[in-house]
């Protein structure tokens, strides 16, 4: 019973910080139709970012948010002088986030190396919790709570917000947006920052758990894309669902079918695929 | 119609030519390059299929692939465990592979065409990562990341062996020619055609009574085995198998030939391919950082040429008519 | 039998019934005009009748088979072809390359397999006669987004009639055409066989009325009146909803 329940929360945690990424990836994807590949490296530059920022400020809360912003601020330099001219051109999106995937990819190994990076706790959670007759670590019960925040905080921005009423008009219909005087340039900005935010927020907060290591960004990327597929791109519920499905499948896999992880997770995927091509929570 | 019947019988003869004298050329090379070059000339070859196989689905049906390099290393790999494992001669092992890869495609097949545009992009590429999580996982069989070593070079029959750079450029030469002519008929044939028509307008194509999914599935599938081709010949070659040969970052490669060389002209990915091999040579002398020049050259293909090279020659063509 | 057996369809659209029970048949070789005003549901029915979107509920039938569940390529390999609303050509192919493409469609001369890989010389002839006839060949070699709108509407007509249906569904066909070219598409419409059947829909009420055997009016969803022209342009509901608001 207590290994299951680790396990769960173990899957949970980690689907939390899938839901980030995912989250960011699926704004990105709602609003401006793009399927950024250059999200991974957000995940992996926040993750590196942070570690700096912690080993100069020794703030976990300055790293989170310190990393998280500076990652934004590049992302909007990419949407900006890159993807704007590219407006709803499929392969040259492509072809410019691919880019940046491989050259942040390469660029991480040229300053960081190609040995995993660890990334202290803070202090505040540096310990276990006692409960039901087992400890398990306070930091991986933080990064629940912390997701589940984050998650209030995107619906309340979407379904509560004038910023909200402006993003769902625009995902509806671009043109009407425009002609209501919705400055839909700065908006896409705007989501873009966001989404790049929200990548290196799971970048940095999953450091401690995971390690930083070269190849996380090609993995999350990955893992983000099947949990987009499974909830439906566009759908915060469809990324919170997804994230939280995909996190404990992954960790099962991994604990009972350690050959073929990645088989847990790709055949619901296929099944899903097979009945709702759309994902659970997507639009056709 | 007369006119144009006769430009277009003075441009057959003209690529009639053009197709001799590559032939000639490339049957004189191993007189005249050393084995380094004349290696490079065989990668040439084998990614040049490579890509225009990608194309029969991006330039022409209009679904971009971003797994593509799955079919390319599942062929390579049952090639190499058929010939390591099981003894199989090049002429079991590689019709053996083309039918494994055709019926991975069928499977992958049938999964990604239920989706379109950006599912479509995924999908296709979360498959191929599957298939590089079998191959990286499963170490029993596929030696996980070490790879399958020491594959032999092919024998044609007993005693006949293709060791040799010669007789195996020859091999090699052979089998893609073939390729490259079987695929360049398949694209112009009315399949082809019919799946231009696709990439333009599906529901006109509907309500012509084309099926259109079917067309779909069977460029999927052709252009895997294609694929596939490209990739059996290349651990042949290579003499060794490893899940490089179906990463993301192969499809990602792939995919820049395609674009850089122009989609939907077969010759353009050629090309394509050929500058991206030559470059990497090139560049790998002096730097290590190869993914930070490839990752610039993608946003230089999309800023500056994004109907890639076969595009800018006719767009300079068309500026000199008119001035 | 019926060319065409439209029975009690319905369509609902995210809870707007777009249509509601409409029912008529289509007598072989008639020429049928669906009018009603904006939004009385005449391209929905199109778009069912072709396969484009399935009914919420109803029947349809061509010649006798139900092709309620068909897909739109089996209808049209059933010898049911439509024009588009919104002009749907191969845009970046040639005007030629078009034609070719449509009668490729229909093409059955030759076995499955050497039909996927063989061009069939006989097609060029077609293709070229049909050009003639459409005032299209001297723009063959044109890209089909470079010709004129007009010119482009009568590709549209041109490619839906070159699979030689039996059931033409014809969406507006002189809408977007000068006046020049009105008179011309008018004659080709014309001269068309008797074995093929035509529905249009069509607010010009010169050319509408002058081709129609048989009117059909749809009014927000529903089949208000049906009858010959003489009927329907003395159907003084039909003068209140629709001719009269015009």
């Amino acid at each position: 019973m207590t290994f299951w329940l680790i396990q769960a929360l173990n899957g949970i945690s980690y689907g939390m910080l899938l839901f980030l990424l995912a989250s960011g990836l699926s704004l990105i994807f709602g609003v401006m139709k793009i399927l950024n590949l250059t999200h991974g490296s957000f995940y992996l530059l926040g993750g590196y970012f942070g570690l700096v920022v912690l080993q100069e400020t020794g703030s976990f809360i300055l790293a989170v948010l310190g990393a998280s912003l500076a990652i934004a601020l590049i992302g909007i330099v990419i949407e900006r002088f890159f993807l704007r001219r590219f407006h709803l051109q499929q392969l040259p999106q492509v072809l410019v986030t691919f880019g940046f995937l491989f050259i942040f990819s390469d660029i991480a190994t040229v300053i960081w190396g190609a040995n995993p990076q660890t990334m202290p706790r803070p202090e505040l959670f540096a310990g276990s919790l006692q409960f039901a007759g087992f400890y398990y670590p306070t930091y991986r019960l933080f990064i629940i709570g912390f997701g589940l925040c984050v998650a209030a905080f995107l619906w309340w921005l979407q379904d509560g917000t004038r910023v909200g009423a402006m993003l769902r008009a625009s995902v509806d219909n671009e043109e009407i947006a425009r002609a209501l005087g919705i400055n839909v340039s700065l908006l896409f900005t705007l989501v873009f920052g966001l989404g790049a935010f929200l990548a290196a927020l799971g970048g940095v907060m999953g450091g401690p758990i995971l390690g930083v290591y070269p190849g996380a960004d090609f993995e999350v990327l990955l893992l983000g894309f099947v949990v987009v597929i499974i909830g439906g791109l566009g759908s915060l519920k469809g990324a919170l669902f997804g994230g939280l499905v995909v996190g404990l499948l992954d960790n099962f896999g991994k604990v009972f079918f350690p050959e073929l992880a990645l088989f847990t997770i790709f055949a619901p995927m296929a099944l899903i695929l097979a009945i709702r091509p759309a994902g659970l929570f997507g639009r056709e | 119609m007369r006119a144009a019947d006769a430009n277009s019988s003075v441009k057959s003869r003209g690529i009639a030519a053009l197709f001799i004298l590559t032939v000639l050329v490339l049957a004189v090379l191993p007189d005249l390059l050393s084995t380094y070059y004349l290696g490079l000339v065989i990668e040439i070859l084998i990614f040049a299929l490579f890509a225009m196989s990608l194309d029969l689905l991006i330039g022409y049906t209009g679904m971009a692939s971003l797994g593509h390099a799955a079919y390319f290393g599942v062929a390579a790999y049952a090639v190499g465990l058929l010939a390591i494992k099981l003894h199989w001669s090049v002429w079991s092992a590689l019709p053996a592979a083309l039918i494994i890869v055709a019926a991975v495609a069928t499977l992958f097949g049938l999964l990604a065409l239920r989706t379109r545009g950006s599912y479509f992009l995924m999908i296709t590429l979360a498959l191929s990562q599957v298939a590089w999580g079998i191959a990286f996982g499963w170490r029993s069989l596929t030696g996980g990341d070490d790879g399958l070593p020491n594959l032999p070079r092919p024998e044609l029959a007993a005693h006949w062996s293709l060791a040799g750079d010669r007789p195996f450029y020859f091999f090699i030469l052979l089998l893609e020619g073939a390729g490259v002519l079987l695929l360049t008929r398949l694209a112009t044939s009315p399949f082809g055609f019919a799946l231009r028509g696709i990439r333009e307008s599906e529901t006109r194509m509907q309500a012509l009574g084309y099926d259109v999914w079917r067309y779909k599935f069977a460029a999927f599938i052709v252009a895997a085995v294609f694929a596939g081709l490209a990739g059996a010949l290349y651990a042949y070659y290579n003499r060794f198998v490893s899940p490089d040969y179906l990463g993301v970052f192969r499809s990602a490669e792939v995919l820049l030939m395609v674009i850089l060389g122009g989609a939907g002209t077969l010759i353009g990915p050629a090309i394509g391919a050929a500058v991206i091999v030559l470059l990497e040579n090139l560049v790998s002398a002096y730097t290590e950082r190869w993914l930070i020049v490839i990752g610039t050259i993608y946003i230089l293909v999309a800023l500056f040429a994004p109907n890639g090279i076969i595009g800018f020659i006719r767009d300079f063509r068309a500026r000199r008519a008119k001035s | 039998m019926s060319a065409l057996s439209v029975t009690d369809i319905s369509r609902n659209f995210e809870g707007v019934q777009a249509l509601a029970n409409v029912s008529f048949e289509v007598a072989p070789g008639e020429r049928r005009l669906i009018i009603g005003p904006n939004g009385a549901g005449k391209t929905t029915l199109f778009n069912i009748l072709a396969g484009s979107y399935a009914a919420s509920s109803g029947r349809v039938a061509l010649f006798g088979r139900d092709i309620t569940h068909l897909p739109a390529y089996a209808r049209a390999r059933l010898g049911l072809s439509r024009t588009f609303q919104i002009t749907n050509l191969f845009f970046r192919l040639t005007v030629l390359e078009n034609v070719l493409l449509a009668l490729q469609a229909g093409n059955t001369t030759a076995s499955p397999v050497l039909r996927l890989l063989r061009q069939d010389r006989a097609l060029l002839a077609q293709a070229d006669a049909l050009l003639a006839r459409w005032e299209l060949s001297e723009h063959a070699g044109h890209a089909a987004q470079d010709i004129s709108y007009g010119q482009q509407r009568q590709l549209d007509i041109l490619l839906a009639m070159a699979v030689a249906p039996k059931v033409l569904l014809l969406d507006e066909p002189t809408a977007g055409l000068s006046a020049a070219e009105v008179p011309r598409v008018k004659a080709i419409l014309r001269s068309l066989a008797r074995d093929t059947t035509v529905l249009m829909i069509e607010h010009d009420m010169d050319v509408a009325f002058e081709l129609a055997d048989r009117i059909t009016v749809l009014h927000q969803g529903r089949l208000l009146a049906e009858g010959n022209v003489e009927a329907i342009r003395n159907n003084p509901q039909v003068t209140e909803i629709y001719l009269g608001s015009d």
